[in-house]
């Protein structure tokens, strides 16, 4: 058993998936989510046995209408689907689903095809992808070859656009899960084959009429290939972790706390809608001013803690040679502060 | 976000309680509100699942959709909606006062008020706008035939949620960015999205919010767990609890809805925002005006003109607005006191009777000297105004540093009377604190676009004209 494996203990293994990775470039600093990615530890079972659940479920309502628009499209032979790619006559080929053990035979299957370039819509492929010294398999929801023999990626989600316009949240959010399979495509096939522009498609306007457009995903593609290259430490950083760490979930929540908290995290208000462990992180990280958002600890001078920042403001804490200019902005804002709201006392909270 | 807000989050950290960033309420707060909380359908685009509304706090009304996937209950729902709203928001096209126009040389008529509409988030903006969106085009005739009066709630929508982009605008107006604009939490921005734990922050502390986190949301999003624990079995049964159960959800954030309202009603106005909401009920003259006339209804994307002059309009809205909110508040002045785009200093020099005679005619040009130990960062011949003489410019002169900080020499033009001796009491005499600030409530002049049908082939050439379709 790997070091990797011991770290999780005999639990399976949460799968990488395109969200997880996109996840994951959105805090890149973040050691703790890395290694327990690495690990493919089940963060939502970790946190909720520490008693820190969050609430990452998904509504049966959006599941089913997200299942019945990708039904719809690719029912008749795909005959919607066809029609607003405008990809006319090729052939389709369901690489099929199937289980974890099987994941390597399925990506040897789309290997083959991918390389045999005959135009097809090519469903349920199976890609890696390698991160940070490990193999991830990738499931794009489609890719649909093109005539001159480059590649594209088809994203099919079920958010509506309205008068050409969508969910600026969720365009980003499927653009960065888009450019992970145009960067697990390119590692196999060579950047020439595959494009960096992706199909949308969505329903449109109030209906469940689909549409079809094109994304550039170049900026996401060379964020992601930044930010995924930062993560090859994250091998080195388990190997320096001691060897009580563990998250073997059988374990006391005592225990598994003492092992989170020596993979130090980097909490912001941001991971609480993405991060199954943000809660746990969230209170962790109080009375740090990043807590209270990036922009917050900025405009305090980037000065660490919420204690240290007020010291500093009310100039009952000296400040280091650093933290002069901020020292100063600080009690400028506290004076002009108890001015403004007519109090004398030297604090104004209370 | 300005440091003093920053300071006023880690006090309110500090201190378990939401602290003050406002000392006036900067937002008009009807006497007769109407409060709503819609609710949406998960994964649809904009199906609407129920919505609390009404004018009284103790008269809650609950509308819902049996089948929210069902279009024909969509819009049945759509009709009762407008039922209930359009009435409300016709209310104040009465009694009109007369306005004075282009100098006093023509007037027109306004009406004397105007509705104000409460969301609980800026989630509820959205829907509303899409509910807009997915109404005010639909046909009273033809194969699916809706009753008249939703296309009518459909372009009713659409305008209040314009209006909601205009900065300093009161017509529709969402709870969460109101009690932000005046108090601060301790905790992030994305935490205060949540209306029930912003409010605790404000009501009783840092505890009471990690708990209300937890609690019913404000819409329009359901919580998962809801969806697929009580709510998928209720629709799929046609189970008649649905009402009650979805008036259980919503009541709680209908009550804080209200409480919302007597907490902002508890500051004073800033004596700016009667200003701002002259400039709503002209907006809603005009768009009641509109309805009367022509009545078709806005167009899915505004023409090239029409969203240049759109953007404009917003721009010059979001400057004055910020002007409008410091000169009313000092707390917010002190924002640009801190940055030094505006400083507190005495009066030590003042020659009232000054007189430039070195132009055609005499002219009364009195100077001061302003001591301060703030920072300044203005420039000679800058233009400046002081909030208690909003009428007067103040261009700075010269600027000397001194051992406690600097002399700014100033010359003074405007609000002092057409004489040659200034009015008593409008220039600042020697020992009077000053403000005075590069900010300026200077009028605007908008800017001049072409005819719609002389649009440009640049920027697609003329707009098509309407016509009626989904």
């Amino acid at each position: 058993m790997n070091r990797i494996d011991r770290l999780r203990g005999p639990g399976p293994a949460k799968r990488h998936n395109a969200r997880t990775l996109a996840a994951l470039t959105g805090n890149p600093g973040c050691a703790r989510r890395s290694v327990l990615d690495a690990a493919g530890v089940d963060k939502v079972a970790l946190a909720t046995r520490i008693g820190f659940a969050g609430n990452f479920g998904q509504s049966r309502f959006a599941l089913a209408r997200g299942n019945a628009f990708e039904a719809m499209l690719k029912a008749d032979d795909c005959e919607l689907l066809r029609s607003v790619l405008d990809v006319g006559v090729v052939g389709y080929q369901d690489l099929g689903e199937d289980a974890d053990d099987t994941l390597g035979a399925r990506h040897g299957r789309t290997r083959e095809l991918l390389a045999s370039a005959t135009s097809a819509l090519i469903d349920h492929p199976l890609l890696t992808l390698s991160i940070a010294g490990q193999t991830v398999y990738l499931e794009p929801d489609l890719i649909a070859f093109q005539s001159e023999g480059r590649l594209r990626v088809v994203e099919i989600k079920s958010f509506a656009i309205v008068d050409g316009q969508a969910d600026s949240a969720k365009v980003a959010a499927a653009a960065v899960q888009a450019a992970v399979y145009v960067l697990a495509l390119r590692e196999l096939l060579g950047a020439d084959r595959v494009s960096h522009e992706v199909v949308l498609v969505c329903p449109e306007n109030f209906s469940l009429q689909p549409v079809a457009v094109v994304l550039d995903v170049r900026k996401q593609l060379s964020t992601l290939r930044r930010q995924l290259s930062r993560l090859s430490s994250v091998s080195a950083l388990i190997d320096a972790l001691p060897d009580s760490v563990s998250f073997d979930l059988a374990l006391p929540p005592a225990v598994l706390i003492e092992s989170l908290s020596e993979v130090s995290a980097r909490y912001v208000p941001e991971c609480l809608s993405s991060c199954e462990m943000s809660i746990y992180c969230r209170d962790e990280a109080a009375g740090t001013t990043a807590s209270l958002g990036r922009s917050v600890r900025e405009s305090l001078g980037g000065v660490d803690t919420v204690e240290q920042a007020l010291a500093l403001s009310t100039g009952a804490a000296a400040p280091t040679p650093k933290q002069t200019e901020a020292a100063i902005l600080l009690r400028t804002a506290a004076r002009l502060r108890r001015e403004a709201l007519g109090l004398s006392s030297s604090r104004s909270d209370g | 976000m300005s440091t003093l807000v920053a300071l006023a989050r880690a006090q309110a950290f500090a201190a378990g309680r939401a602290q003050p960033i406002a000392t006036v309420r900067h937002l008009h707060v009807h006497d007769h509100p109407l409060v709503l909380i819609p609710l949406a359908m998960a994964g649809e685009a904009n199906a609407p699942l129920a919505a609390m509304l009404g004018t009284s706090p103790d008269r809650p009304r609950l509308l819902f959709v049996a089948q929210p996937r069902n279009r024909a209950e969509r819009f049945a729902f759509a009709a009762t909606l407008a039922a209930e709203l359009v009435p409300y928001l016709t209310s104040f096209a009465g009694e009109t006062e007369a306005v004075a126009v282009d100098r006093g040389r023509d007037v027109r008529h306004r009406y004397v008020d105007a509705p104000q509409i409460w969301v609980p988030n800026t989630g509820g903006i959205d829907f509303l706008r899409l509910f807009g969106r997915s109404t005010r085009f639909r046909r009273v005739d033809g194969d699916h035939p809706v009753p008249p009066t939703v296309p009518l709630l459909g372009q009713w929508l659409t305008f209040l949620a314009g209006a909601s982009e205009v900065p300093g605008s009161s017509l529709l107006l969402n709870a969460v960015q109101a009690l932000g604009l005046h108090w601060a939490s301790g905790q992030s921005g994305a935490e205060d999205a949540h209306l029930a734990a912003q409010l605790a922050w404000i009501e009783s502390g840092a505890a009471a919010a990690r708990e209300a986190e937890s609690g019913p949301v404000a819409g329009p999003a359901t919580d998962p767990d809801f969806d697929n624990r009580v709510l998928a079995p209720l629709i799929s049964d046609s189970d008649p609890s649905l009402p009650a159960v979805l008036h259980d959800l919503l009541l709680p954030a209908w009550q804080q809805m209200w409480r919302v309202l007597s907490l902002l009603r508890t500051l004073p106005p800033g004596d700016r925002v009667a200003l701002r909401w002259d400039g709503d009920r002209d907006a809603y003259s005009s768009f009641v005006e509109h309805l009367a006339e022509s009545g078709v209804p806005q167009p899915r994307r505004d023409g090239a003109v029409a969203a240049a002059a759109r953007l404009q309009r917003l721009e010059n809205a979001a400057a004055r607005y910020a002007v409008q909110r410091a000169f009313d508040d000092p707390l917010v002045m002190a924002e640009y006191r801190l940055t030094g785009a505006a400083f507190v200093g005495v009066v030590t020099l003042a020659a009232p009777d000054r007189v430039d005679d070195t132009g055609k005619r005499p002219v009364l040009r009195p100077r001061i000297m302003v001591a301060t130990t703030e920072p300044v960062r203005v420039e000679p011949g800058a233009n400046l105004t002081s909030p208690a003489r909003p009428a007067q410019k103040a261009k700075v002169i010269s600027i000397a540093r001194t051992e406690s900080g600097w002399d700014v020499l100033l010359e003074l033009s405007g609000g002092m009377g057409r004489k040659l001796v200034a009015e008593p009491g409008s220039v600042p005499l020697a020992g009077e604190q000053l403000l005075l600030t590069t900010l300026s409530e200077a009028y605007r002049p908008g800017a001049a676009f072409p005819e719609p049908a002389e649009t440009p082939w640049t920027h697609g050439g003329p707009p098509e004209p309407f016509s009626p379709g989904e």
